[in-house]
């Protein structure tokens, strides 16, 4: 498989597949974190540290039990353009933090439910990213690659702290295992300030994808585990797991209140919404982010019919800058990359042959 | 919520203020928190990072500080000195921890919820760890069962330990 397949839009299982729960939950993920024993961290380590650090990851790819859960490619960071880095973190495949760190590079399996991180902030940082709810199977894909990996590495382990990682935040486990959900009803209702303190008093933290608190873009939040010592990976799990229910389930309770009591408000909302996006001829993401949400509640909500759900997830990275430039083929300024966003969610609106309002 | 100062926007910034043991709440919407400028509001935006988090606990906590020694300590193996660390919030390598331990220790304490790991042991490498956790666990259990007077229970788990040491010894 070629880079241009794995920037394609729809090559990652989580854009393309629903999972469970999907009504609410648009994606599970769990990022292990490991270093090599006696070996400096990335922070403080030579081109050439992390250049062994790179051949061992590749050498444990190809001939350890993690060949089994294969295939991988590795893809250096410094092989690739700007454009081509900045989609790869638009589809969550590798984080910033991974381009900022010279000789930074990434293990990529075709269907980017798995993606390895080799020298950014740690040495290794395994991710599984999966459509839905499902952060037990999540949880249990990285561990045996974690066990895969260790068959050919000795890590940085001790017994009193753990899996020693470069930030205080993740020692221990290593583990942070966190649900994308999609929360327009309690945003709506403003129940969300309360729940999101709520959460963060027992160990969890809630942050918007895009921009922070009940200002977060497209009312997508993402509730992740802030403790990495003390807690067994299994206990962290259950606690995501409690908190993540609850969650649905208030959302949906508050979507049927809503649609007894507001239905009106809440046509129009979703209505007016779905006309912006047929029509208009330029569009900036923010403003794309919050229609396509009300879209996508419309459709949960069998007020627009023959739309696909996947719409909101699709279009929420293929309407990113990065994203959008890799589809023109050029780079774009603002302006222009907000008219060629416009015709997109138009074209795609028009893709599902019998899109309608109820 | 609506902000309380302006009413037009939706108030996102919400803290209480304790002045001479009075208390006050505020919900203001960004753009009137940020004219105020309250110092809370500050602390919490801008520059505001993990980073800046960790040098706060460490730097304002006199244990931490105290216990810390000098912050001149130096890792002797990736030479990282532990002001150094606590500015950056990152360790440079694996051996930062023993080196650092006596700040670290309670600072962990704090930003996590203990500083024991229970979780995973490395499948390989951890050797008997695994099991030395194993029979710390039924040894308790043990204690637990004969003071119920389960005897019967309680031999089976004494059998259990006794196959496990073996284990470990070997």
């Amino acid at each position: 498989m070629s880079l241009e397949d794995y920037l394609a839009q729809n090559s990652a299982t989580w854009l393309k597949d629903d999972g469970p729960e999907s009504d609410i939950v648009i994606s599970s993920r769990v990022r292990i974190a490991r270093n090599l024993r006696g070996r400096i961290f990335p922070m403080l380590a030579t081109d050439q540290d992390k250049q062994e650090i790179l051949e061992a990851a590749a050498r444990a790819a190809k001939h350890s039990a993690l060949s089994k859960l294969g295939p991988f490619e590795l893809f250096a960071m410094r092989d690739l353009s700007e454009v081509d880095q900045q989609v790869l973190i638009e589809k969550h495949l590798i984080s910033p933090g991974l381009i900022e760190s010279s000789g930074g590079a990434v293990l990529l399996r075709p269907d980017e439910e798995v993606s390895i991180m080799v020298n950014e902030e740690d040495h290794l940082r395994i991710q599984c990213l999966l459509p839905g709810y499902q952060l037990e199977t999540t949880y249990r894909l990285a561990d045996q690659l974690d066990d895969g990996l260790e068959e050919m590495i000795d890590y940085a382990f001790d017994e009193e702290k753990g899996y020693l990682t470069a930030c205080p935040t993740n020692v221990g486990t290593g583990m942070r295992a966190s649900i994308m959900m999609h929360l327009p009803v309690l945003v709506l209702t403003g129940h969300i300030n309360r729940i999101l303190t709520a959460v963060t008093h027992v160990g969890l933290a809630v942050r918007g994808i895009y921009g922070e608190g009940s200002d977060a873009l497209g009312n997508l939040f993402q509730i992740s585990n802030q403790i990495t010592l003390g807690q067994t990976e299994q206990e962290i799990i259950g606690n995501l797991h409690g908190v993540a229910r609850q969650l649905i389930n208030h959302e949906r309770t508050a979507r049927q209140h809503l649609l007894q009591t507001n239905r009106v408000l809440l046509e129009d909302r979703v209505c007016r919404s779905f006309g912006i996006l047929a029509y208009a001829r330029q569009i900036d993401s923010k403003e794309a982010l919050s229609r396509l949400s009300d879209v996508r509640l419309g459709i949960d909500l069998g007020i627009i019919r023959g739309v696909s759900a996947g719409i909101l997830k699709e279009l929420m990275v293929a309407t990113q800058p990065g994203s959008l430039q890799k589809a023109a083929g050029q780079t774009m300024t603002p302006e222009e990359r907000d008219v060629r966003r416009a015709a997109l969610i138009r074209d795609r609106l028009r893709a599902d042959p019998s899109s309608s309002l109820q | 919520m609506m902000c309380e100062q302006c009413g037009n926007r939706t108030a996102t910034v919400h803290f209480t203020e304790i002045v001479q043991g009075e208390k006050n709440e505020f919900h203001l919407c960004e753009t009137c928190a940020k004219e105020k400028g309250y110092a809370a509001y500050q602390f919490m935006t801008g520059a505001f990072s993990v980073n800046q988090l960790l040098s706060g606990l460490m730097n304002l906590d006199p244990a931490v500080k105290q216990r810390a020694g000098s912050s001149q300590t130096r890792c002797e193996s990736c030479g990282l000195t532990f002001s150094q660390f606590s500015q950056i919030g990152r360790f440079g390598c694996a051996h930062c921890y023993e080196a650092f331990a006596p700040g670290l220790n309670p600072m962990l304490k704090k930003i996590q919820s203990s500083n024991q790991h229970v979780g995973k042991v490395p499948k390989r490498q951890g050797g008997t760890i695994a099991y030395r956790r194993e029979l710390t666990r039924l040894r308790q259990e043990l204690q637990t069962r004969i003071q119920q007077e389960q005897f019967e229970e309680a031999a089976r788990l004494r059998d259990q330990i006794r196959e496990l040491e073996t284990r470990v010894m070997e």
